[in-house]
């Protein structure tokens, strides 16, 4: 993707990320140079600086690091979940646990990735493995 | 290698304005009415400062606005924006441009309407479009509790610390803004009342969570050798650091360790301090959790001690530290960005200007800065003449 000319690449990490989860793919990188997992998509390694930066499908396999429950009035939804999750590849990701309520979600849960909404609306969120 | 800059500036007037409500006041006024006030207290006018230092959430080239609004044409101009602790952080590039001789005196100031003025629900719409995160503003944490209580929890995991613990925190800030004229929130308050609030983002109640009012605040830095001549008792900047290593709460490595323990370890270094010779303490409060994390990886207790360390009202009057003695974000002023009055408090109190919340004769102070969501951690160590 770095490329030593001038010339942009055709997309950045962040679309290049969101395109392949509207298409129901959920991809991470990894460094070839450091061999390290890289969470948000970037440009360099925020490990090692290389430019090496390559696609990898991670197990979605996670466990929950820590847990909020942001409180809303049920006419406007009621309490929802936030979370980070750590990815079994070493990564740390802000989502949300579905599938149990907000309350009951706590930290070491183990989870399961799952890809929610579709096309640009699509996101990763969590269920219990 | 002792960095020179250790003693080479002192603060000469510091001043508040606008704190509560300041209905019919633009976040450029306010600015303007805290620096009239940090000058009177230095025996400054405009006419005497070169430099001028600001940020802001809002006013985009808020250096220059600034200095139209005081009608100054400054030589040395900074705007660093790094959240709350920016006010603090800009002790660092004041203090060089006057040592390099850039400037001769230099004028921080900050100040905001963000309690009666733009509402708050409205700019962050703003803010989200201009600036998105799109790795988490689609789970909608709500910011910036959601990312506190995330590392409230985590710790509350990690090192078995309770929300009444936590809830000491707020107490002992409301008994301090009980001693201070100019704090807004004074009504007493206990545990209990912390415990039984509304929650706002688990397990951070309302009362965990810091003021929205108005306010501003400003302080002006000289040379050491100036300071001497003008009217009120200098206060030395000793040794100040900055540190980040994220923005956003899920790039923050440990939720439970913050830049602090390095920006903290670097300024004591610069001053030739230790935590056991600080005499009061200015930390940022915007959540009861800063205050546990903040004396952890500043060396006044170990890691993952906090919780027991401020319970029993240690930081409280009284105790044996005095931490936050305005009455801090919780309790006394919080217009969107603490820093200034970080500094302010910090400086009064080792003039022995506090009133009835004054500590005893104290000699250091540190005050620190948080910036984003425990991101920015910025520590100043600030001392009398007889500490320099």
């Amino acid at each position: 993707m770095a490329t030593t000319s001038a010339a942009a690449p055709p997309l950045g990490p962040e679309k290049t990320y969101r395109d392949k989860l509207a298409a129901g793919r959920f991809e991470i990188q990894r460094c070839a140079a450091c061999a390290k997992h890289v969470f948000y998509p970037r440009v360099l390694c925020p490990h090692c600086g290389a430019d090496r930066l390559e696609w990898v499908r991670p197990s979605g396999r996670g466990t929950v690091y820590s847990s909020t429950v942001v409180r809303r009035r049920p006419a406007d939804g009621g309490d929802y979940s936030v979370v980070l999750i750590d990815l079994e590849e070493g990564v740390r990701m802000m989502s949300r646990v579905a599938g149990i309520a907000p309350q009951a979600v706590a930290i070491g849960l183990r989870v399961q990735a799952r890809i929610a909404g579709e096309g640009e609306a699509a996101l990763v969120e969590f269920v219990p493995a | 290698m002792r960095s020179s800059l250790r003693g080479s500036v002192a603060v000469a007037g510091v001043g508040l304005a606008c704190c509560g409500e300041a209905p019919g006041w633009s976040e450029t006024e306010i600015m303007a009415a805290a620096a009239k006030n940090a000058l009177a207290d230095a025996g400054l006018t405009t006419r005497d400062v070169d430099g001028v230092v600001v940020a802001s959430t809002n006013i985009f080239m808020s250096g220059l606005a600034f200095a139209e609004q005081l009608g100054m044409r400054p030589r040395f101009t900074d705007s660093t924006m790094v959240g709350g602790s920016s006010f603090v952080g800009h002790l660092i590039p004041a203090a060089l441009a006057l040592q390099a001789g850039l400037a001769d005196a230099v004028l921080v100031a900050y100040g905001s309407n963000q309690r009666t003025g733009v509402g708050r629900g409205e700019t962050a719409k703003y803010k989200a479009a201009l600036d998105p995160q799109p790795f988490e503003h689609p789970y909608k944490p709500f910011n910036p509790p959601s990312s506190y209580a995330l590392a409230a929890a985590r710790h509350m995991h990690q090192y078995a610390t309770t929300r009444e613990q936590l809830a000491e925190v707020a107490v002992a800030a409301r008994k301090w803004a009980q001693l201070n004229p100019e704090a807004f929130a004074r009504e007493p308050l206990v545990v209990q009342d912390v415990l039984a609030a509304r929650m706002v983002s688990d397990p951070l109640t309302v009362r965990d969570c810091c003021l929205v009012t108005d306010g501003g605040g400003a302080y002006v830095l000289v040379r050491a050798e100036r300071a001497k001549d003008l009217p009120k008792p200098p206060v030395y900047l000793l040794g100040a650091a900055s540190a980040h290593w994220h923005r956003q709460i899920s790039s923050m490595p440990d939720l439970t360790v913050t830049a602090a323990s390095e920006s903290g370890a670097r300024a004591f270094e610069m001053a030739g301090l230790r935590p056991a010779d600080v005499d009061v303490l200015e930390l940022y409060d915007a959540f009861t959790i800063n205050t546990i994390l903040f004396l952890e990886d500043l060396g006044f207790c170990a890691k993952g001690e906090g919780g027991p360390f401020v319970s029993g009202g240690r930081i409280a009057p009284g105790g044996t530290l005095p931490v936050n003695t305005n009455g801090g974000g919780l309790s006394c002023v919080h217009p969107g960005m603490y820093g200034i009055f970080l500094v302010v408090e910090a400086v009064r109190q080792l003039r022995g200007e506090a009133g009835a919340r004054q500590v005893a004769g104290p000699e250091v102070a540190l005050a620190h800065g948080n910036g984003g969501v425990l991101s920015s951690q910025i520590t100043a160590l600030f001392g009398t003449g007889a500490a320099l």
